[in-house]
């Protein structure tokens, strides 16, 4: 059991630290105007953004090494350097084009991507189809040598900010439910596309509606064959519960959480003298601890060319359950006026928790909810018997 | 980073883990916690033929020379079978004397220890008090001891005892005349409780013995104990839900019983690295050695709990019989979750080392 890096990383990490010093941190401090993007091209270039794809497609193409990429994010994040672009485009499209889509589609939209140029949504959810998402009816035929589709999606993240769309389409609707699907992509900006934004409950607006009425797209904006668009999607699908569960975003929403603790007064006293909240706070560190070290061990299996089984099928449902917890207890540290008149804006104080409070539901919901994860977990990982027609 | 166990962990486990399923699937888990002592010969004899007895004892003596951390993969093995007897106890004080014992109490008794032919455990609590020494009367002057200790495993068997001391420190006492043993009719049948009474029996001090280092060992190997019951709970439940039918399927078929299980291999799964690096960081010296001690087995000893109670509910009316295994795991849960201080205890113990 080795729980240090080794001499090779602690290298690699001291040139990261140089290269951040050089091009992130020293610039910044004497006050130059260093832009994302072309720091982003820098840090490509030195292999330490985008590893995962080639080249060709702007990646900088490392051989896997996730004890690397780990070094390149605690780096960055402690030098508040830009990391890889954030959004649906480079956590689920490109990895699907790389995976299975043409040249021509690569050539024409991973780089781009990457740089930032291209901004995307994610066209999955219907009103009709949720958890149920084989379930999706908006449909999509080829007239005259191109797409014409129509339908509507919902709760479509970012869709009021992206060029294009990643969605799937009901395009074979003799075929079986699983088997009638496609993968598109389409053009945001054509009359046939409306966009509605849809508030959201924190009151933020991130997600909206999109209608698709008579929307175009050329015939060859397919990945993968007809009809496999379901098989397509999977692989995104896996990609994004992976970063949900993430450990590290976890340990410092634990580490603010303490910090609320010892600001926060009960009865004049910090609560964090308060033997119920130290108990309450105690208890979620076993977990969080917990998820830290399983989140180790999965990835020294995958440095070691194992699988990690029934353990990688239980990252999310880990994170939402902690994520719950935290908030309740949040909600008990914020006290009355904290949650009741959460304002000023800006400051830092009880309002950033009621995004916590709200937003661990969203994380409960999003990209499978919980119970689909249970379904997943008890007959994928325990190998209880399916339930007819529930898709796990 | 390897966060790992070596292929040498992983076939010691595996030995230990194979030879507990068959010993115990022949009669010895259930005979012993029948029987008057908890003791269970074949199942003992068997362990320490495989030389779990000798892990963690020095090499010049005829043990392993291994470390916590393997002794506690073994007790995790060990509590996936609800494995009965001395063990724990044993090996908490082949612990002490490997690592505080003189060279001549070492050569006088790890050899006995290691072969498993003299059985040892620990005294370390006293009533009332878990966590702090200060609060023991148990006082050695300067070589008779005096005081009283409270569960002690498997005290009854043993015919050496390391014994916790007020001022922090640990004696060794062979069992004579001037030692009681009270053993209490316990809840967890498979390793017997006593209490131990002191008066005037001729001990000698470990040189720099520190029975805060030793209770830390201890709570680590309780923390690995539960997660292999904790883990066995999982299984059995799983298994019955495959195959118990009513309303015509199996009812691990009913979502309500798949999300119950589902939801316990949230708790049980990755609390498994809580206690491998409660080990480690023991095995290293590490700074957050204690509070991980503290937190392992409070965290591991509630998710022990529950999936014991868990277990009892899908098994139903059959999980509640007498006849039925399910309640001894469910015991020796009630074992873990209390002895040498409750989850709360622990808790409050790791938020006052986290520096809260
Ligand atoms: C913040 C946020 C961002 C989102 N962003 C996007 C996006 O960018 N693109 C996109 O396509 N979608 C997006 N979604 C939609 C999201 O994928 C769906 O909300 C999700 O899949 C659940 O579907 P639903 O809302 O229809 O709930 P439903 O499927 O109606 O589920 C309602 C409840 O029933 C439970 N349930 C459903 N089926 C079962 C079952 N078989 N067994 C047990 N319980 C069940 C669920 O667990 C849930 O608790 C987003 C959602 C949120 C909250």
């Amino acid at each position: 059991m080795e729980l240090e890096y080794g001499p090779e990383y602690e290298l690699f990490r001291s040139e990261v630290r140089q290269f951040l010093v050089e091009n992130w941190t020293k610039p910044v401090a004497d006050g130059a105007i260093v832009e994302a993007a072309s720091f982003r091209r820098q840090a490509t270039a030195k292999g330490y953004l985008y590893r995962g794809v080639p080249q060709r497609y702007g990646g900088s193409e490392q051989p896997a090494d996730p004890l690397k990429a780990r070094v390149i994010r605690e780096e960055f994040t402690r030098a508040r350097a830009p990391r890889e672009i954030e959004g649906p485009g480079v956590s689920m499209l490109v990895p699907t084009l790389l995976a299975v889509g043409e040249d021509w589609q690569k050539d024409r939209f991973v780089a781009k991507t990457l740089a930032g140029e291209y901004a995307w949504c994610q066209g999955y959810s219907e009103p009709h189809a949720g958890s149920d998402l084989a379930a999706l009816r908006t449909r999509g035929e080829i007239v005259d040598g191109t797409w014409r589709i129509s339908g509507q999606k919902v709760w479509t993240t970012l869709a009021h900010r992206a060029q294009f769309m990643f969605a799937l389409v009901r395009t074979e609707p003799d075929a079986p439910k699983h088997l009638g699907i496609s993968y598109l992509l389409i053009d945001m900006n054509q009359p046939g596309v409306t966009v509605r934004p849809l508030r959201q409950m924190s009151g933020g607006r991130e997600f909206n509606e999109v209608f698709l009425d008579d929307a175009r797209t050329p015939a060859d904006w397919i990945v993968g064959a007809r009809g496999a668009g379901w098989q397509v999607s999977r692989t995104t699908l896996r990609h994004e519960r992976d970063l949900v569960g993430g450990a590290g975003a976890t340990e410092d929403a634990f580490r603010k959480l303490v910090e609320l603790a010892r600001d926060a007064r009960c009865d004049g006293r910090p609560a964090l003298e308060s033997e119920d909240v130290r108990q309450a706070l105690a208890r979620i560190e076993g977990y969080v601890l917990a998820q830290r070290f399983t989140s180790y061990r999965q990835m020294s299996l995958e440095l070691a060319g194992q699988d990690a089984g029934l353990s990688g099928l239980l990252n999310k449902l880990n994170g939402t359950e902690i994520g719950h917890s935290m908030a309740n207890l949040a909600q008990e540290l914020i006290g009355s006026y904290g949650l009741l008149t959460p304002a000023p804006k800006g400051e830092r104080g009880p309002e950033k928790w009621i995004g916590q409070i709200m937003g661990s539901l969203g994380v409960a919901i999003a990209g499978g909810a919980s119970n689909i994860q249970r379904n997943i977990i008890a007959e994928r990982g325990l190998g209880l018997p399916r339930e007819g027609g529930a898709q796990s | 980073m390897k966060f790992l166990l070596s292929d040498d962990q992983i076939q010691l486990q595996d030995a230990v883990a194979r030879f507990a399923a068959d010993t115990c699937a022949a009669g010895a888990r259930r005979s012993a916690f029948e029987g008057e002592t908890g003791f269970d010969a074949a199942f003992w004899d068997g362990l320490m033929a495989l030389g779990a007895g000798a892990v963690s004892l020095p090499l010049e003596h005829g043990g392993l020379g291994l470390e916590l951390l393997d002794l506690a993969l073994i007790v995790e093995a060990i509590g996936y079978e609800a494995g009965p007897g001395p063990f724990l106890g044993h090996v908490l004080a082949g612990h002490a004397l490997s690592r505080w014992g003189s060279p001549t109490q070492q050569a006088e008794w790890i050899p006995k220890l290691a072969s498993g032919a003299t059985i040892a455990t620990v005294a370390l609590v006293e009533a009332g008090s878990e966590t702090s020494h200060y609060r023991w009367i148990t006082d050695l002057d300067p070589a008779s001891l005096n005081g009283q200790k409270a569960q002690s495993p498997n005290a009854e068997l043993a015919e050496l005892l390391i014994v916790g001391l007020r001022d922090g420190g640990l004696a060794l006492v062979a069992k004579g005349a001037e030692v009681g043993v009270e053993t209490c009719d316990d809840i967890d049948r498979t390793r017997r409780l006593s209490n131990v009474t002191f008066k005037n029996a001729a001990a000698e001090l470990l040189p720099g013995g520190r029975v805060d280092d030793l209770l830390d060992a201890a709570r680590v190997l309780v923390a690995a104990d539960a997660f292999g019951g904790a883990r066995r709970c999982l299984d059995m439940s799983t298994a019955y839900a495959k195959e118990r039918e009513q309303f015509g399927r199996a009812i691990g078929s009913f979502q309500a019983v798949k999300h119950q299980l589902a939801n316990l291999a949230v708790s049980v799964e990755p609390a498994r690295g809580l206690y491998w690096y409660a080990a480690h960081a023991y095995d290293r010296g590490l700074e957050d050695r204690a509070k991980m001690a503290s937190l392992a087995k409070a965290h591991l000893a509630d998710v022990f709990m529950q999936a014991a109670r868990v277990m009892i509910e899908v098994h139903g009316g059959l999980g509640y019989t007498w006849e039925h295994d399910a309640h001894i795991w469910f015991r020796r849960a009630m074992f873990d979750f209390a002895w040498l201080g409750t989850p709360q205890v622990h808790r409050a113990r790791s938020a006052q080392l986290s520096g809260w």
